[in-house]
């Protein structure tokens, strides 16, 4: 019964959208048509239209809306609504979204002193909701109370990440506005009130990449209650927090001293924003194909029933569908510590055996699971450069041949056998673990595979306990805290962040020479000269063979029946939040 | 409700169900033909055979086991190798991550039961690999409980005093076992090889021995009980008293007499033992894949609820499977009791 009355809405849904389509055409100067991936590398709908309520929702709560206090794409896309940090990336379509522009600062990090020192002025004029104007002192608490010592704001990209306390010259152990109340840091300075500047131990060229963070938007210290902050977050950008209920929603109207002319990133067009908690995964999908909700916020793509009608090209829902890439990468570490895999060539065999299309319907084929990967590096990671080095055959399937040809250098002509890990209650992993053992039998490689829980995964995967118990394979993933070499490689090629302990999601790739390329890349100031480090260090790690690319992600997402100005930022893999406006 | 060669039953219930051998009328000229007295098993079984339910439940019970035995030689006839991948654009819509094209997951002659989705392996030779995995853990751990229960069932209710009270405490502790969440955790820790068994092997020796070493607990009450009533009885104050040891009577006396509630109970536990094992392996902590057991497949079917083809076979079987034991034992224990009707 409630199926068919979907049903129903759904044909309806499709005739309004035609109608509107085909009125639309004459007035508007880029014609409005609903077709699949529509707001994928371009605008939908674009639109100066002012006014109108954003309605999102969300099937349960994310970490926080304190922008010292949270590591989740979605509510990094969101926080830009009623923050300013001193970066950001650009609210554009395509590659462009990749681009860094200033935001609070008035240009990007000035380096000196050999890229130890990085400079940033702030824009003047631009005020708190209360009218009191920002100060860059104001930008310095805000950092040092995320990145506090004590984990105060544990859930953030502060404290949990950890880039910053890397590199900056922070004078001992103990720093912060809840651990060291008082105590001024010399790793970050306001000469002037317009004017901050973060001193680091070791040069690092990508320093706007964390000034890009929304850590650095900023905090009035005389307003900040620790974690409670996030019950009103006192807000920099154009708006500002209406009602906050914990656990239920929120709802955002337009901050009265917000000036268009500091930002010439917002254009501000809806009125207000409304969010909601807790509504049901399968609800929001059936929401926003009825126009009671613009996004689904947690930008993941749709659920199974609602993806079955989109991927079917004869639903009318599929032109509503977008099919957006993210910056995450699934993929299997080989582990070189166990025998035979401690030889190139037995590594080298499982890249060719591999069936690739296998590993892509794992995920849900094409359109559900990604692109196949090849490399490490994902496309909207700047630097990347594709390249091959295992064909797979005609139908990528797996090369046969070649992998045999692999075995004998390795010593292995008939193939030998190990281990395989993968999460258990991960049924896309399990898939992957099946897919693999077909494949690789072919050449006489025999997986067994040993599910293992996913919470301590990467514990359980300790140095040790992968060769004690000859775990050779072992599904992993990863994204990047955001689109550049540093953030999708740092964590998972460097060797020297795998620790006796475990812990690390690096499990597999040991090169001193990937390393070495690391420190470099980290050192170069110039983005032009960086960039290509990344695409070197990449090559290294597929030469090697120390892991097996699988996909690069897609989500499936339903586009909004009543938003105009709707695309995909290439930073978040959603659709644009600051963009997104009500059509007129 | 004692039945055995040694006790006399009620004579109502024996006349009622004909103690005369041919009850029609002997051929003329033929010497009458003797009047004999039947064993209480073959009373037993005139009265199942006359059970129309049981006998259908006892025949599928019996098609069953033969399958899990046939099953390679089923397989080969009738299927495709149960692991056998079939990725192929010609049956299944793999833009949609896999899904079988056809009516009901592609049924076919091909495929009996159609395809499973995105790995497009074979239902109906997993089905019917399934069983073996998942008739074999319930026969051996119901094995296992039925042993344990009566070897301490006997003995608490024939020593009673302070044997009686420690069997009874440990037949409480057991009882109150958080037997599921012990069993997560230990299979969720099972090394590759220990006890000089490797990889499935293994897995299911521990997953026989989880269930079948908690679940004593049951029959071991019931055996306790008409053991505490048996031993009080004429023919074993008889043999006492002729100069019968302990285990003597234990074994020659009193356990011919409750053959039958074993049999009963085993019967009524194997579809307990069959839902468990299905129920370990849909929270993923039974066997290990590719081998296919009717739990995994319920347990994969539900990221596919919307091609229910998937869930309806495992499902199935399961459901006829425990149906089939329980309108069984049912049977049977009305016609090893018929006071219990």
């Amino acid at each position: 019964m409630r199926k068919k009355l979907v049903g129903v809405v759904a044909s309806a849904a499709a005739l309004i959208l035609a109608a509107s389509a085909c009125q639309s055409t004459p007035t508007t100067p880029t014609p409005v048509t609903p077709e699949f991936n529509a707001a994928v590398g371009k605008v939908f709908n674009p639109s100066d239209h002012k006014g109108g309520t954003i309605k999102m929702a969300i099937s349960e709560d994310w970490d926080s809306v304190d922008t010292g206090d949270t590591y989740y794409g979605l509510s990094w896309n969101l926080l830009r609504l009623y923050s300013r940090s001193l970066v950001m990336f650009k609210a554009e379509p395509g590659a462009a979204g990749n681009e860094l522009t200033p935001d609070l600062a008035e240009a990007l990090g000035v380096p000196s002193d050999g890229g130890k020192t990085w400079t940033y002025k702030l824009r003047s004029g631009v005020k708190y909701e209360d009218g009191t104007p920002v100060t860059s002192k104001d930008v310095k608490y805000a950092v040092m109370r995320a990145i506090d010592s004590t984990g105060t704001l544990k859930q953030g990209v502060g404290y949990q990440g950890g880039y910053l306390q890397a590199f900056l010259d922070l004078e001992g152990d103990t720093y912060g506005p809840y651990a060291a109340p008082g105590v001024d840091t010399k790793a970050i300075t306001t000469p002037d009130d317009s004017t901050i500047v973060f001193h680091l131990k070791q040069p690092f060229g990508g320093f706007d990449y964390f000034a890009m963070l929304p850590l650095t938007a900023p905090v009035p210290q005389a307003k900040d209650t620790g974690v409670k902050y996030k019950e009103h977050v006192v807000s920099s950008g154009p708006y500002m927090f209406a009602t906050y209920e914990s656990g239920k929603g929120f709802t955002l109207k337009r901050n009265p001293n917000w000036d268009q002319a500091t930002d010439p990133n917002r254009k501000a067009l809806p009125d207000a924003y409304e969010i909601k908690l807790g509504v049901a995964a399968d609800d929001i999908d059936n929401q926003i194909e009825t126009g009671d909700i613009d996004v689904d916020l947690a930008g993941t793509g749709v659920q199974s029933a609602m993806l079955a009608k989109l991927l079917d090209e004869n639903d009318a829902l599929h032109k509503r569908a977008d099919n957006p890439g993210s910056s995450r990468l699934w993929y299997t570490s080989i582990n070189g510590n166990v025998a035979p895999l401690d030889n190139v060539h037995c590594r080298r065999a499982i890249e060719y055996a591999a069936d690739r299309t296998g590993y892509q319907l794992a995920y849900g084929g094409p359109v559900a699971g990604g692109d196949i990967q090849t490399q490490a590096l994902v496309p909207p990671i700047p630097g990347y450069a594709k390249f091959d080095l295992y064909p797979a055959g005609a139908d990528n399937k797996g090369d046969a041949t070649k992998a045999k040809d692999e075995l004998t250098q390795c010593g292995q002509p008939t193939g030998f056998a190990t281990t395989m890990a993968y999460r258990a209650d991960r049924p896309k992993e399990k898939a992957v673990a099946e897919s693999l053992q077909q494949s690789l039998k072919k050449v006489g490689i025999e997986l067994t595979l040993q599910g293992l829980p996913t919470s301590g995964y990467f514990t359980t995967l300790a140095p040790g306990y992968m060769v004690e118990h000859k775990i050779g394979l072992a599904t992993n993933g990863w994204a990047s805290d955001w689109n550049d070499g540093y953030g999708m490689l740092g964590a998972i090629v460097d060797s020297r962040l795998i620790s006796p302990k475990g812990g690390s999601s690096n499990l597999s790739v040991r090169d001193p020479e990937i390393d070495a390329l690391l420190d470099k890349a980290f050192a170069e100031p110039d983005v032009s000269k960086r960039e290509p480090i990344w695409a070197q260090i990449d090559k290294k790690v597929m030469e090697g063979a120390f892991i097996l690319p699988g996909l690069w992600a897609k989500s499936v997402t339903l586009r909004s029946k009543n938003a105009a100005n709707v695309f995909v930022n290439e930073a978040f893999g959603q659709y644009d939040y600051l963009a997104m406006s009500v059509a007129g | 409700m004692v039945i055995g060669p040694d006790t006399p039953t009620s004579t109502t219930a024996l006349i009622g169900e004909g103690l005369v051998e041919s009850p029609g009328v002997p051929p003329a000229g033929a010497p009458p033909a003797a009047i004999r007295g039947r064993s209480l098993a073959q009373i037993a079984w005139s009265r199942l055979k006359r059970d129309k339910g049981a006998m259908a439940g006892g025949v599928v019970v019996i098609l069953l086991i033969l399958v899990a035995i046939l099953a390679p030689w089923i397989v080969a006839l009738l299927g495709h190798p149960p692991d056998e991948f079939h990725q192929d654009p010609a049956l299944m819509d793999l833009n949609r991550g896999g899904v079988p094209k056809g009516t009901f997951g592609g049924i076919s002659g091909d495929f009996l039961f159609g395809l499973e989705p995105l790995n497009g392996r074979d239902l109906f030779s997993r089905v019917i690999y399934g069983s073996q995995v998942s008739l074999l853990i319930a026969f051996l751990a119901t094995l296992l409980s039925v042993v344990i229960g009566t070897v301490l069932g006997m003995m608490a209710g024939y020593f009673k005093g302070w044997v009686d009270g420690l069997i009874g405490r440990a037949m409480d502790v057991f009882l109150a076992f958080p037997l599921l969440l012990f069993a997560i955790v230990l299979v969720g820790v099972i090394p590759e090889s220990a006890f000089g068994l490797t990889g499935n092997g293994l897995r299911i020796a521990i997953l026989v021995f989880i269930i079948g070493f908690f679940n004593w607990g049951y029959i071991a009450r019931v055996i306790r009980g008409q053991v505490l009533s048996l031993r009080e009885r004429e023919f074993v104050d008889a043999a006492r008293s002729l100069g019968a040891r302990g285990p003597y009577i234990i074994f020659k006396e009193i356990l011919p007499n409750i053959v039958a509630p074993i049999l009963i109970y085993s019967t009524l536990l194997i579809p307990t033992n069959i839902l468990f094992e299905a129920g370990l392996s849909f929270l993923g902590v039974g066997i290990r894949p590719p081998t296919p057991s009717w739990g995994e497949m319920l347990s994969s079917a539900v990221r596919f609820y919307n091609q229910p083809h998937f869930m309806f076979w495992p499902g199935m079987a399961i459901f006829l499977t425990v149906l089939a034991f329980n309108i069984f034992g049912d049977g049977l224990r009305d016609a090893l009791d018929p006071k219990s009707r």
